[in-house]
């Protein structure tokens, strides 16, 4: 795997840090159009859960590649806090549902917009979602 | 960075220049309800055409706005969704619901004159007896 791209999530404005990094980073592997945009738009999802929830925590970009199944390239996203955790990642990942004054949208819609989407959360110890898209 | 309201008769124009930081669009917000008072305006027209995303804090706070500012008597009318905006919207199940929508500030116009148009004639069925 290649350098990673950390950008530091402790406030709104960092958000949009992230989202505009990971545009970036998603025209430089060769994705166009409205891919990009899906990407921005789930980096923006999911950097916001951590502002909501964790208060802080980080982005991680980086550019993977793969043999298997077939050779292809793509963006990985992970963000990692040291937040409360999610108590029932099940629920969490219901559309619709939020313990905040959100829509209850950020997992569930950042799930939808990429390929890949794995979570990992210990109540007290914090969250971790890692998620990719492919280029097709 | 500060979104610029400009008036232009019976409506204002709240025109983003730039990517907006969740700060900005509650400022935004705040700004509104209070310039609807001050020209007693009845129409509000919010241009996104420079967003480059709109994720749900940004949807609920733009339906958050029209719906404040229906409240104070005016309308409100969101233009300017770029294709690949909208299409990432759709693809959170994001929803403008009881907001207008159009595609440019031009057909903004238009909308807010046939909307406020409309409820001009309902509220006068005897005008012009």
């Amino acid at each position: 795997m290649e350098s990673e791209l950390h950008t530091e999530i402790q406030s709104a404005a960092d958000i949009v840090t992230a989202r505009q990094r990971g545009r970036t980073l998603a025209m430089e592997i060769g994705f166009a159009g409205v891919d990009v945009t899906l990407v921005a738009a789930a980096i923006s999802e999911i950097a916001r859960n951590i502002v909501d929830h964790a208060r802080r925590g980080e982005i991680v970009l980086s550019r993977v590649e793969n043999t298997h199944p077939h050779s292809r390239k793509g963006i990985q996203i992970v963000a990692r806090d040291e937040g409360p955790g999610i108590r029932d990642v099940v629920k969490a990942m219901q559309y619709g549902y939020s313990t905040r004054k959100g829509l209850g949208v950020g997992l569930p819609g950042a799930k939808w917009l990429m390929d890949d989407f794995e979570i990992d959360s210990q109540v007290g110890k914090g969250t971790t979602v890692t998620m990719r898209k492919w280029l097709h | 960075m500060a979104v610029p309201v400009l008036k232009q008769g019976d409506y204002l124009i709240a025109s983003i220049q730039s990517v907006l930081s969740d700060a900005d669009l509650l400022l935004l917000r705040d700004k509104l309800s209070g310039s609807v008072g001050e020209f007693r305006s009845r129409g509000v027209i919010i241009d996104v055409t420079v967003l480059d995303v709109i994720d749900s804090f940004a949807t609920r706070t733009l339906r958050a706005i029209a719906h404040m500012l229906k409240l104070r008597g005016a309308e409100t009318v969101i233009v300017g969704i770029q294709p690949d905006v909208a299409f990432a919207m759709v693809e959170l199940g994001l929803t403008l619901e009881g907001v207008g929508t159009a595609l440019d500030l031009e057909e903004g116009l238009a909308y807010l004159d046939t909307t406020l148009g409309t409820k001009k004639t309902m509220q006068n069925p005897g005008h012009g007896k």
